[in-house]
């Protein structure tokens, strides 16, 4: 099936991104409403679409657009062109439906700030950007896309950048994804060495003769990518900083949709992975490492932005997980990016709507008994908070436990410890959650008093409730008559039935509820029954202070590439000053100075140049005399 | 039409004009040299517009009898790979005069001098690509000398006379080199049939392995030189360091071209063995030159030097893909070779702007721009973002070509290579970081914005960097013929995918 | 007569130019020992045009003595006019061009 709406997809908001961009100051009294209307009529075609879709027969449903002849150059021909299937469906309703809704939300949470145009137009491009990722029909076209959205959140970042410490983490946050885009680059490179093609469609189909060798190659750089944009152990130090930019950016970039395209590009090359067995491994591996890293993290925060991003790289550890255990995963993996895309967008615009109530506070020790100041805020928050832990019958609670059932049914002891990894995250994931909560909303008032809290406006809050809907029924919704799993089955192999398997779904429920239970009950004991200091206590265990250094990430980081990276560069300019260029200059110091020596027999004395023809003669006559002789 | 030869007259005749004015009348003088230097550009596109792609030849050919005693002619023709860098020549010129508007106060000599050397320089770039006599090539290759070390010594900045020996000297030495080859392969053509400094006439000769490869060498070491490769690159900061921007521009972005078109026109053309028995070495050296390049230029404390060496670093690509000896390696070499031409021109324009405006190119001198010039800063991030090949712009199509084509063949250096995409992040956003982001500090809260000249300037190369980005075929589409050509002719075809390689042995 | 012995005093006289040259410091001087050495250059080659029997040599000699005219004219002119300028003959202050 072809069609061509799909292109207006990306054009509508790219339109909106370069206006704003071009017109400048000019376009400062209506340039976020153009932006939030082209984002709207995004949704709105990709609706368009998803109805289209519907109507078709389930082999049927895939639809793509030739745009024009990109790239050719011998063999290598690669087309500017889109797809659009039921996986990219998803995509780009999540993206274009959280992003319309971020749109709203900033229009009043931006208002304060001059350059709110500017905050729009860099929206529009990231919306672009990543709706150009979920649609390109080839890693190439994705690559584009993943750069882009790369772009828009350095941006975005760094969108207070007179900031020092801002305009560090932009740059950090732009440089660790650069490591995970060498990983996809190279894996692109191999793919075209060993199967001639890069596009999904004809990679697809090569896979079968391509060997393992190459594969397993192949899946581990996309496996580097996707740590690098999703921030997955080891590339994850960048997201933690990555809370610098304004709040929406983080709801929407950094939890709902840009740090979910790792996912995306596993379970989008899932024909590689399957082949490859070994790398398939790795990626449930690092999945399982960065659960446990993300949620222990949380724990330790009391920013509370940084606790929801310590948490979304540990949400993020579960979908790859799930992306890892192969055709029983997908599309767990992809429900729980799904879900998780409502919830956590929906407590990080809850967390902006109580940092634009305390005066961008913050420090969760100066907050405190906010319910009463913000209703609206602590529910849409709290329904989040229910679905993120896992309870029944919230949205966490299908795509979550389906994840570690799967993990656990993986076989033998892989099995065993992914999922009891997953388990263990579950019960930390309640623990640091219900503490976020405790500490934000509950308990006594521990703010001083300049600070007035106050419920945010309705354009605020709307889009709170509209998430908060999503978190209470998108479960139920996917997993009523397995809808989301029929639905990717065309693109994603489609989960075995379960036979021989460790543990019953309802063992796992039940396991993983008490596990959760634990967790709440130890947060209530201590945070709620205790009284909550406003300053962090120092006189903590050093697994507390670890912790709260993010785990040592950015002394590893600093202390293994930085300041080594610092020290060759320095050699090297040194090398290239005193040994390059000092071969250069040396030659033309012994030139000179040669010429100088010389010189200094021509003395100007008319009588010793008389003296030298004289002797020179003499000389002459000599040898001719001694040769003769 | 007599289309090359009336292309390089042009601006020669626009020099002798501007070269009658008199001394006062400096803004004349610049006007007639900008109107001179946009009608080449309009008669570089009209040519290209005649060009056929498919051809393989060398086109608009004309020959004339010059030096009949030593059989050499004046003999000019180009085929896609040459054009490409005409048009680079010529676009860009127009784009020079008119952002270094004043460029030329308070040089040694009068503005008008200024103006005179950069449309002499401009016949001579066009020259040594059109040319397709070896003695011709080599009188604009040298020639081409005398106007930049008048450029940098008499307009530049700081140790400018230094700066500009330097460069005359290193030049020559391998002009010289290449000099003598020259003469050897012409007595060598009279051992064969006859004297000829043909450049077809000429890759038809038998030659002895020793011969070949020390001849190549000679060919070679000159164009390295140019290029510049590691380890002969140490004029470019320098001379970069001390020319005006404008000079800088065509320095960078036009004349190193020679080096590396060189590279593909004359070194695989007329020594085929030899360029296969030094590839291994060369692929070295360009993929020392990525890395190195790019760490220096990460280490750089001024804005020209940096850009100085980043250009290293994107030679080092330019290289690798010439010597990858595949059709991707090759056409985009070739395409780089275009879009590294306006990126740096880009780059280099702002951060010539920005200095004269602050009066120093140091980064630690910024701070802040961003909310004092935010359009000034922005086609600095712009440049930037081309610089580190980001997709969408023009530098990652041919960057990844180069990659791609360097991959399937020797994927070892394509690898290393592939690391200098991170190093470019950091070299490219720490001076963004430093001299853009941060709060404003002192001495720049009164820098003036870019005003309508200087934008009108930038735009178009901009937008040519926006556009082949996403439509690079334009260019590739005259570009591959003439690569495909060159690789047959050096005697390659490019390898097959494993699967269909297996597929072939089966 | 034996023709060697003018060859001697040719050389003899040649000598005694060379060694004036290099120790008087009067620019006259000087200028009067080159003459010594032509003028035992030029008996050279008349010996020889005599001990040859034909007239290469003396053709020479006067060729000499035209060259030496011209060089006299023109160097006393230099000398005289340094004289002049600086109130001394001696070559050795004449080394302007080494500064």
């Amino acid at each position: 099936m072809t069609s061509n709406s799909l292109v207006y997809l990306i054009a509508l908001p790219l339109f909106g991104s370069a206006v704003l961009l071009l017109a400048g100051r000019r376009s400062d009294r209506w340039g976020h409403i153009l932006a939030t209307v082209l984002s709207g009529s995004a949704f709105v075609v990709g609706l368009v679409q998803f109805a289209q879709m519907l109507g078709r027969s389930n082999d049927q449903r895939a639809v793509t657009q030739k745009l024009f002849s990109w790239i050719s150059v011998g063999t290598f021909k690669v087309d500017a062109s889109l797809m659009l299937d039921q996986l990219s469906i998803c995509f780009v309703l999540l993206i274009t439906g959280v992003g319309t809704l971020i749109h709203i939300y900033s229009i009043a949470y931006m208002s304060h700030d001059l350059d709110r145009r500017r905050f729009f137009a860099y929206l529009n491009l990231f919306i672009a950007a990543m709706l150009l990722l979920v649609l390109g029909d080839s890693y190439l076209n994705l690559y584009v896309g993943w750069e882009g959205v790369g772009l828009a959140s350095y941006l975005l970042i760094g969108f207070w950048n007179q900031k020092p410490a801002y305009a560090t983490a932009a740059k950090k946050a732009f440089v660790a994804n650069r490591v995970g885009d060498l990983g996809l680059s190279l894996a692109i490179m191999i793919s075209f060495a060993t199967m001639g093609t890069v596009s999904f469609a004809g990679v697809k189909e090569q896979a079968g003769h391509a060997s393992t060798g190459a594969l397993t190659a192949i899946g581990i750089m996309l496996l580097i990518a996707a740590t690098g944009k999703s921030a997955q152990f080891p590339l994850q130090a960048w997201l933690g900083d990555a809370m610098a930019g304004p709040t929406p950016v983080s709801a929407l970039i950094h939890a709902a949709t840009m740090v979910t395209a790792g996912v995306y590009l596993i379970t989008r090359s899932n024909f590689i992975f399957d082949a490859a067995p070994t790398a398939q491994l790795l990626v449930a591996i690092i999945g399982a490492i960065t659960l446990l890293f993300g949620a222990i993290i949380g724990t330790a925060k009391d920013d509370i932005k940084k606790a929801l991003a310590a948490s979304t790289m540990s949400q993020i550890g579960y979908m790859v997980l799930g992306a890892g255990l192969g055709p029983a995963g997908y599309a767990f993996a992809i429900m729980h990016l799904l879900t998780h895309g409502f919830f956590k967008a929906g407590m990080f615009l809850g967390a902006g709507s109580v940092m634009h109530g305390m005066d961008d506070e913050v420090n969760m020790r100066r907050y405190g008994g906010l319910r009463k100041f913000m209703p609206i805020t602590f529910a849409t928050f709290g329904l989040g908070y229910l679905a993120i832990i896992g309870v029944p019958p919230f949205a966490g609670f299908y795509s979550k436990d389906k994840i570690i059932e799967v993990a656990f049914n993986a076989g033998g002891i892989k099995g065993i410890t992914l999922g009891g990894a997953a388990l263990l995250g579950a019960a930390i994931t309640a623990f640091y959650m219900t503490r976020v909560v405790i500490l934000t909303f509950a308990g006594s008032k521990r703010w001083d008093d300049k600070a007035h809290p106050h419920e945010s406006p309705a354009l605020m809050w709307l889009p709170m409730v509209l998430l908060a809907v999503g978190s209470v029924t998108s479960g139920i919704i996917f997993t009523h008559g397995n809808s989301l799993q029929n639905w990717l089955a065309p693109v994603v192999a489609t989960s075995p039935a379960h036979e021989g398997e460790l543990l019953k779904p309802a063992v796992v429920s039940i396991l993983a509820l008490v596990l959760v239970l634990a967790g709440v009950g130890l947060a209530i004991m201590k945070y709620l029954r205790k009284p909550v200091p406003s300053e962090a206590p120092t006189d903590v265990s050093i697994f507390t202070r670890i912790a709260r250094r993010d785990l040592l990430q950015d002394d590893f980081n600093e202390a293994v590439f930085m300041r080594p990276g610092q020290k060759l560069t320095e050699v090297l300019v040194a090398t290239d000053e005193l040994l390059v260029d000092g071969a250069v200059r040396g030659v033309a110091h012994i030139t000179q100075s040669t010429g100088r020596t010389l010189g200094m027999t021509q003395t100007g004395f008319v009588r010793s140049y008389a003296m030298w023809i004289l002797l020179g003669a003499i000389g002459l006559l000599a040898t001719i005399w001694v040769v003769t002789l | 039409m007599k289309w090359l030869t009336s292309l390089m007259l042009l601006p020669l005749l626009g020099a002798v004009l501007v070269a009658t004015l008199p001394k006062a009348k400096e803004l004349l003088a610049k006007q007639l040299a900008f109107g001179t230097t946009l009608v080449v550009a309009v008669a570089g596109i009209a040519m290209a517009t005649q060009f056929q792609r498919d051809n393989v030849d060398l086109q608009f050919a004309e020959s004339h009898s010059w030096i009949p005693t030593f059989g050499i002619n004046y003999a000019v023709g180009i085929d896609g790979i040459a054009l490409v860098l005409i048009l680079l020549s010529v676009l860009l010129a127009p784009i020079v005069v008119l952002a270094g508007w004043n460029e030329a106060v308070g040089g040694r000599w009068s503005v008008k001098g200024f103006y005179v050397l950069i449309l002499i320089l401009e016949t001579m770039m066009i020259g040594v690509f059109a040319a397709s006599d070896v003695f011709l090539f080599y009188v604009f290759f040298e020639a081409m000398l005398i106007p930049v070390y008048f450029l940098i010594g008499g307009y530049g900045t700081g140790a400018r006379a230094a700066a500009a020996v330097k460069f005359l000297l290193y030049s020559l030495f391998g002009g010289l080199l290449m000099l003598a080859s020259i003469i050897a392969i012409y007595v060598i053509s009279g051992e064969q049939g006859g004297h000829t400094f043909d450049i077809n006439a000429l890759s038809q000769l038998r030659l002895s392995s020793t011969t070949e490869n020390l001849l190549f060498l000679g060919f070679f070491i000159a164009f390295a030189i140019k290029a510049p490769l590691w380890p002969f690159h140490t004029w470019l900061p320098d001379a970069a360091d001390s020319a005006t921007p404008g000079t800088s521009v065509l320095l960078l972005g036009v004349l190193d071209k020679v080096g590396t078109f060189g590279m593909i026109r004359y070194c695989l053309t007329l020594f085929p063995h030899a360029s296969k028995t030094f590839t291994p070495v060369i692929i070295v050296l360009a993929v020392i030159s990525i890395i190195y390049g790019a760490f220096l230029a990460i280490g750089q404390k001024d804005f020209k030097r940096l850009i100085a060496f980043t250009s290293i670093s994107h030679f080092g690509f330019i290289t690798l893909g010439i010597f990858a000896m595949t059709s991707q390696g090759h056409s985009g070499a070739t395409l780089y070779m275009f879009n590294h031409g306006f990126s740096t021109a880009a780059l280099f324009l702002v951060a010539g702007w920005m200095a004269s405006r602050r009066g120093s190119s140091k980064i630690a001198d910024f701070g802040g721009l961003q909310r004092i010039t935010p359009i000034m800063a922005w086609a600095f991030f712009f440049a930037g973002m081309s610089s580190l090949a980001l997709p969408g712009l023009s530098s990652f199509v041919s960057e990844f070509l180069v990659l791609v084509g360097t991959y399937t063949r020797y994927p070892v250096a394509a690898v290393i290579s592939a690391f200098g995409i991170v190093l470019a992040a950091l070299y490219i956003l720490l001076p963004i970081q430093r001299a853009l982001h941060g709060p404003t500090t002192d001495g720049n809260e009164s820098l003036t914005d870019l005003n309508l000249r200087e934008k009108i300037a930038i735009a178009p190369v901009l937008a040519v960097i926006l556009v082949l980005g996403f439509y690079p075929a334009p260019l590739l589409n005259v570009i591959n013929p003439a690569a495909a050509h060159s690789i047959a002719k050096a005697g390659f075809s490019d390898p097959l995918s494993a699967i269909d390689s297996k597929g072939a042995t089966k | 007569m034996n023709a060697a012995n003018y060859l001697y005093v040719s050389a003899l006289l040649f000598s005694i130019g060379a060694i004036g040259v290099v120790v008087r410091r009067n620019a006259i001087v000087v200028f009067m020992c080159i003459e010594l050495m032509l003028n035992a250059s030029n008996l050279a080659f008349v010996t020889f045009a005599r001990i040859n029997g034909n007239l290469d040599g003396q053709v020479i000699a006067f060729f000499t003595m035209v060259v030496a005219a011209c060089e006299v004219v023109v160097g006393l002119a230099i000398i005289v006019t340094i004289y002049r300028s600086r109130r001394s003959a001696s070559v050795d202050d004449a080394s302007l061009l080494k500064r």
